[in-house]
């Protein structure tokens, strides 16, 4: 198992409160998945050059003010820093290929788990319960939100482990099933000179379409590829700067179930993690047909 | 009478119905809020009437003997799966594999019926008001499955004895399932049942599928390709 949730709101007065309501959904679908949860949430875009670096480190009270200050100093500019627990938010407008060189070096220990101008990510090993209340889910707001919680089946519980992947820039996926070709997959990306960071499945997954998209393909094409080159069982929920996407492979045997009215559209592998959002008696409630690609854009 | 899911958990709910129904004199039980719970009034053994209202998740109504279970909405996977008497109809839509290996009862599905509808049923009987998803009637042995609307792909897949009726399209048919002439007898028995299902088609509509038994005794000779 593991469960996946998604929410976009349509109108902006719900942005506020979109952690409010998501929270619950991912604490819900915990009976799911309890090894490990995460959630990226999505913002209005910052301003080009700026860029929000999602980091994370397993280091117990690590000090994200002096890691800062270093990269001031190293980087210059106006830079500045969020931080919650293990994870932290470097905006800067420093182009993503120095961040990483700059971070390699001094310091080694500290991952970049998202990159982009919309996307903020937590995700940590876990009870999702207890992963929410660690980083504040719910009092998180934005446009939409993809979370996650894991039932690890086929690779390591780490933080690293725990979904949302992320590939390149503002694009995110989520995962319920598991693939059974991702080592093709991933000797046919790394050719390619594309790097992993870990041996988990849905990282292949994530990978090889934002392969795809860099190729020139849009999010459908890209889609429409994966169902010939993955095989396995999948229902992925993506989310870009702009969209929630969700698509079933054939067999469809990972549920999924979503809600739409006039002020969010819900997705969720069950129906329970829905029943508290506002006028669900009346949304239309409906399960995502297989090999079909939902796409719902702000 | 009415039990609160939202007071109640779905434990206490199914306690009381399996155990405190007989020579209660209650005949009518109203659920409210169930919320997408699993396995509301699964097992039950008694001639009452459960109205659920609202969407509710997992096999609901699983196990059913002679109690008639209403869904006022929308249920998840294998709503009345192993069915042995009764009738359970759903209002809304119903995920995957309902009623499946269902021995015998009626169950209704005023909606869609996603993947796997009557998969492996045993002689239950299965009316669709809509469309039934891939691989409905999966190796499906006694019953009928009659469905208002369309079948997805690999409909009747491995059938045994089961019979399919469906008014709409045919996406594909499964390994030995084939069409057959419709019936004086056919028509009788979707006419009956869409009685039973409170359904207004007209009988002739329909197709006839059933199992063609050539997958009844091993090919050696047929190298996997069937």
């Amino acid at each position: 198992m593991c469960g996946i949730v998604g929410l976009l709101v349509k109108r902006d007065e719900l942005r506020d409160r979109l952690g409010q309501l998501v929270t619950p959904m991912l604490e819900c679908m915990g009976t799911r998945g309890p090894d490990s949860a995460g959630l990226a949430v999505f913002h209005e875009p910052l301003a080009a050059p700026q860029r929000r670096f999602g980091l994370f480190t397993a280091q117990a009270a690590f000090d994200w003010q002096a890691f800062h200050a270093a990269f001031t100093r190293d980087a210059g500019g106006e830079g500045s820093i969020q931080c919650v627990d293990s994870h932290a938010f470097e905006i800067s407008p420093i182009a993503v290929d120095d961040f990483k060189v700059w971070l390699r070096k001094a310091y080694p220990a500290v991952h970049l788990i998202s990159v982009g101008r919309s996307i903020e990510m937590y995700k940590d090993e876990g009870h999702p319960g207890k992963i929410a209340e660690r980083f504040h889910f719910a009092e998180l707001t934005g446009t939409h939100a993809v979370g996650h919680t894991r039932m690890a089946t086929e690779s390591a519980v780490s933080p690293a482990h725990a979904h949302p992947y992320t590939a390149g820039e503002d694009f995110c996926l989520v995962h319920n099933g598991s693939l059974s070709n991702p080592y093709s997959i991933r000797r046919k990306l790394e050719a390619r000179g594309i790097a992993f960071e870990t041996d988990n499945d849905t990282e292949a997954g994530c990978r090889f379409l934002e392969w795809r998209m860099r190729e020139g393909d849009t999010l459908e094409q890209a889609i429409e590829t994966s169902f010939d080159e993955l095989d396995g069982f999948f229902t992925f929920l993506m989310a870009t700067g702009d969209r929630m996407v969700l698509v079933r492979d054939a067999f469809a045997c990972k549920p999924a179930v979503a809600a739409e009215t006039d002020d969010y559209v819900a997705v969720s592998s069950e129906f329970r993690s829905l029943a508290h959002l506002p006028n669900i008696k009346t949304a239309n409630v409906f399960e995502p047909a297989p090999e079909q690609i939902y796409s719902w854009t702000l | 009478m009415q039990l609160d899911l939202a007071k109640l958990s779905v434990r206490e709910v199914n306690q009381f119905l399996h155990h405190k129904l007989r020579g209660s004199g209650i005949n009518r039980i109203e659920i409210l809020n169930p919320d997408g719970n699993h396995s509301i009034a699964a097992g039950l053994d008694a001639d009452v009437a459960v109205e659920i209202l609202g969407h509710a998740g997992y096999f609901i109504a699983g196990m059913n003997k002679l109690a008639s279970v209403t869904v006022h909405g929308n249920v998840g996977w294998s709503v009345a799966e192993n069915i042995m008497s009764g009738a359970v109809r759903v209002k809304g839509h119903a995920s995957e594999s309902a009623g499946a290996s269902g021995h015998g009862g009626l169950v209704v599905i005023e909606g869609d019926a996603s993947s796997r509808c009557g998969i492996s049923m045993k002689g239950c009987d299965i009316v669709v008001g809509g469309s039934v998803g891939h691989f409905s009637a999966f190796m499906a042995q006694a019953g009928t499955l009659v469905v208002c609307g369309d079948a997805g792909p690999n409909l009747g897949d491995s059938l045994y004895e089961a019979t399919i009726y469906v008014r709409g399209k045919i996406h594909s048919l499964g390994a030995d399932a084939q069409e057959e002439e419709l019936q004086a007898a056919d028509a009788e028995r979707i006419s009956h049942l869409l009685a039973l299902a409170e359904m207004d088609c007209d009988p002739s509509e329909f197709k006839r599928i059933a199992s063609a038994r050539s997958l009844y005794h091993w090919n050696a000779d047929a190298h996997q390709e069937y």
